[in-house]
């Protein structure tokens, strides 16, 4: 195969690179205690919520950054970022009706309109541009069924009893570097309560957007579903192409009461950085789930395609005997991509299981790692982990890499690992050439196959959207 | 049809064929026999356009085009089709969906709208009459997991759908117990047209009873040593390669 079509393939130009021209309210770069207090008082936050966050910034503080992943970046200068922007048409709480035009036109142009007769069918979306909640859909639909989703900033004000006693509840402020960092200056999110015995009646989304310059984009999910009850959420997210990195430090938090689920699907594609790794979003994030219940669920599935950086292990807390957590990752990466992902399942409560599909594709000059712990309690009787991570490279210049870990301190666990790694073949393009398809749509056969496994664990409006990420066209079937 | 010219060809440096000279009209079958390594695939990969040979010297023109000019999925998509000697495994991909996507990409290089899953199943349905085989093959992956008869089976089935002028086999019966191998050789009788031709290569006789060609041509060492009609083939399986190896030495 000539190397220069598997390039053009994977140097595809990224259709979401464009800046919207909105005025915003920004505060000035750096962090301190100042910052983090004016910060608190725009969004009217409570006394509470800003001890909290002052106490995430003093432990910060003492903290250094981590480096143990198998990426290289320059150092980061916090002082340097902004930390807060918001369009200046937001108004806090504000209806549908009263979004700024630009901001829906930008939306419409992601392909997430959030007018009311546009709007996708099936799905609520909650829009974040920069740092604020600009608009949810669905709402009220969604109120009637007792589900309450809604920004971040709203639930404080709403539901402050709820998001007091969740909030840090899985990702403690003290938790890591990235996670303090969060906590101190997290200027919005999602929040999502789903009540006892409800089964939410549609997928919920957000769409996370970073749109001004030199910002930071500090965002803080939070997902509860009581006894019973179960839950689908959706995140996507893009950036506009800049040459200066982008910083987006996002922590997740979900909570499984008994016989809970919740599953929780991320399409990340933010800006990449361009084809000699100029620019691009830092993607660190911390995602844990708790299976807090007996018999709750949770499910992360990933497709990351974007960032210059990824640096996330969605996780899942097996507390409850009976517990389920699911792991299904495909991370792509071309030119000079960096990705150190994996999870980590932590089981603490009897007949846990747990099973990790990861499927990393390396292309140009990218650089995939899987990285993931299975630690087994000494009271987890029974429980059980299945791990398969394969790996695919694309031309001679990418890399692949797994990091296993296992602490295992009970006997009575059965685990089942198993990895592969393997070259796009020149034979598979080639029959795929001999059968009339172009190189491209070759690869992108060959790639959908690999990664189809994960694909199936995506809500179906969005599996699509995925395998169109992976420069797969499959024309509305999978096949 | 097919004009190929002094055909010198090779890989890593090292000439495989040496001068081939071949003609093929529509409506022709043609057989070449050779012993292993005599350079029967390397012609066939030639022919799609594989780029691991490189052509060193002569011509290969078809339908009044440079055939090596073209790229592979051009020569594909201009009717060229290439059962392998070894089908490629596509872990992950149905056949279902890769038969579709290469009859669309036919399709739209002809200018036709491209047929959604339903009307391509009508379309399949037809096809798998032709190998005798039943719908669940559409669900498996593309060759892997498939047996060794299985794979050469799939590849008859594409190129039923795909309905190519120039049909090179290559060693599509290895591998074929003797039910299968007179199913798929039916299978390509039925597809036989005026306006098509077939490229039929085999180490053994055995098939030619089934796919009776018109000529045959003994390839020995990259050269074509002899040609004839299709007794030729029986003379061979009676006295072995030995015998053309020394009458084109001889001649
Ligand atoms: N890609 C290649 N690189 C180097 N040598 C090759 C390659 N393909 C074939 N050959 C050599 O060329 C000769 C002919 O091979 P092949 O065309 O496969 O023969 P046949 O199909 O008649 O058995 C053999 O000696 C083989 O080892
Ligand atoms: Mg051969």
């Amino acid at each position: 195969m000539s190397g220069s079509s598997i390039d053009e393939f994977v140097d595809r130009e990224y259709q979401w690179g464009f800046v919207t021209d909105i005025e915003s309210d920004v505060i000035p770069p750096g962090l301190s205690e100042d910052i983090i207090r004016l910060i608190s008082s725009k969004k009217d936050e409570p006394e509470w919520l800003l001890e909290w966050r002052l106490k995430a910034y003093r432990g910060w503080l003492k903290m250094t950054e981590p480096h143990w992943a198998h990426v290289h970046y320059d150092p980061i200068d916090y002082n340097d970022m902004i930390y807060y922007a918001a369009p200046k048409t937001v108004k806090p709480l504000g209806s549908l009706d009263e979004v700024d035009p630009k901001l829906l036109e930008t939306y419409e142009k992601l392909g997430i309109p959030l007018a009311e007769q546009k709007r996708l069918t099936g799905v609520a979306v909650d829009a974040i541009f920069d740092s604020v909640s600009v608009a949810t859909t669905y709402k009220e639909t969604l109120a009637k069924e007792g589900v309450t989703f809604c920004s971040f900033s709203e639930a404080v004000k709403e539901h402050p009893e709820i998001v007091r006693k969740y909030l840090g509840s899985v990702v403690p402020h003290s938790d890591n570097f990235f996670a303090a960092l969060n906590a101190a200056v997290f200027s919005d999110g999602s929040f999502v309560f789903i009540p006892k015995g409800v089964r939410c009646p549609m997928e919920l989304s957000t769409y996370f957007r970073i749109n001004a310059a030199n910002t930071g984009q500090f965002e803080r999910t939070l997902i509860i579903a009581e006894e019973g009850a179960s839950v689908s959420y959706l995140e996507g997210c893009t950036a506009p192409m800049r040459d200066e990195n982008q910083l987006h430090a996002a922590v997740v938090e979900l909570i499984a009461l008994d016989d809970a689920t919740i599953k929780y699907s991320t399409v990340q594609n933010w800006y990449s950085g361009d084809e000699n790794g100029v620019g691009g979003v830092y993607n660190f994030v911390t995602k844990r789930g708790k299976c807090a219940g007996v018999n709750s669920r949770i499910t992360w599935t990933q497709v990351e395609t974007g960032s210059a950086i990824t640096w996330k292990y969605p996780s899942v807390i097996l507390q409850g005997d009976n517990s389920v957590g699911e792991f299904y990752s495909v991370a792509v990466v071309n030119r000079y991509q960096q990705a150190d992902t994996g999870t980590k399942m932590i089981h603490i409560g009897k007949n846990t299981r747990s099973t990790i599909i990861s499927k990393g594709i390396s292309a140009g000059h990218g650089n995939n790692s899987y990285r993931g712990l299975v630690k087994v309690l000494p009271k987890a009787e029974g429980a059980r982990n299945y791990t398969q991570c394969d790996s695919m490279l694309i031309g001679n210049e990418c890399g692949a890499h797994t990091f296993p870990y296992i602490d295992i301190q009970n006997d009575t666990t059965s685990m089942e690992h198993e990895a592969s790694t393997r070259k796009i073949g020149e034979d598979q393009i080639f029959y795929c050439k001999q059968r009339g398809m172009t190189t491209e749509d070759a690869i992108s056969l060959i790639v959908n196959g690999f990664a189809k496994e994960v694909f199936q664990y995506l809500p179906m409006e969005f599996a699509v959207e995925a395998q169109n990420l992976l420069g797969i066209t499959l024309e509305g079937s999978v096949g | 049809m097919l004009e190929i010219t002094n055909l010198h060809a090779g890989a890593e440096g090292v000439e495989i064929l040496k001068g081939i000279n071949l003609t093929v009209n529509a409506g022709e079958v043609h057989a070449i026999m050779g012993p292993n390594g005599s350079g029967k695939s390397t012609l066939a990969q030639v022919l799609a356009g594989r780029e691991d040979y490189q052509v060193t010297e002569g011509t290969v023109r078809y339908e009044g085009k440079d055939l090596l000019e073209m790229e592979p999925e051009e020569r594909a998509l201009a009717g060229l089709f290439m059962a392998f000697q070894y089908p490629v495994e596509i872990p992950g991909v149905t056949n279902a969906y890769f038969l579709r996507v290469a009859y669309n990409a036919l399709r739209k290089s002809r200018g036709l709208e491209e047929v959604d899953p339903l009307d391509f199943m009508d379309l399949i349905d037809e096809k798998l009459k032709t190998v005798e085989w039943s719908a669940d093959i559409l669900e498996r992956q593309v060759n892997a997991g498939m047996s060794g008869g299985e794979k050469k089976r799939n590849e008859i089935l594409q190129m039923a759908v795909l309905e190519p002028k120039l049909a090179v086999l290559d060693e599509t019966d290895s591998g074929l117990d003797i039910d299968a191998l007179k199913i798929v050789a039916q299978g390509v009788n039925n597809m036989r047209r005026p306006d098509n031709a077939l490229l039929v290569i085999t180490h053994y006789q055995r098939l030619l009873n089934y796919i009776v060609p018109d000529y045959v041509h003994v390839l020995v060492d990259g050269r074509i040593v002899k040609s004839g009609g299709k007794e030729l083939a029986l003379e061979l399986e009676a006295q072995g390669y030995e015998w053309v190896q020394e009458a084109g030495a001889a001649s």
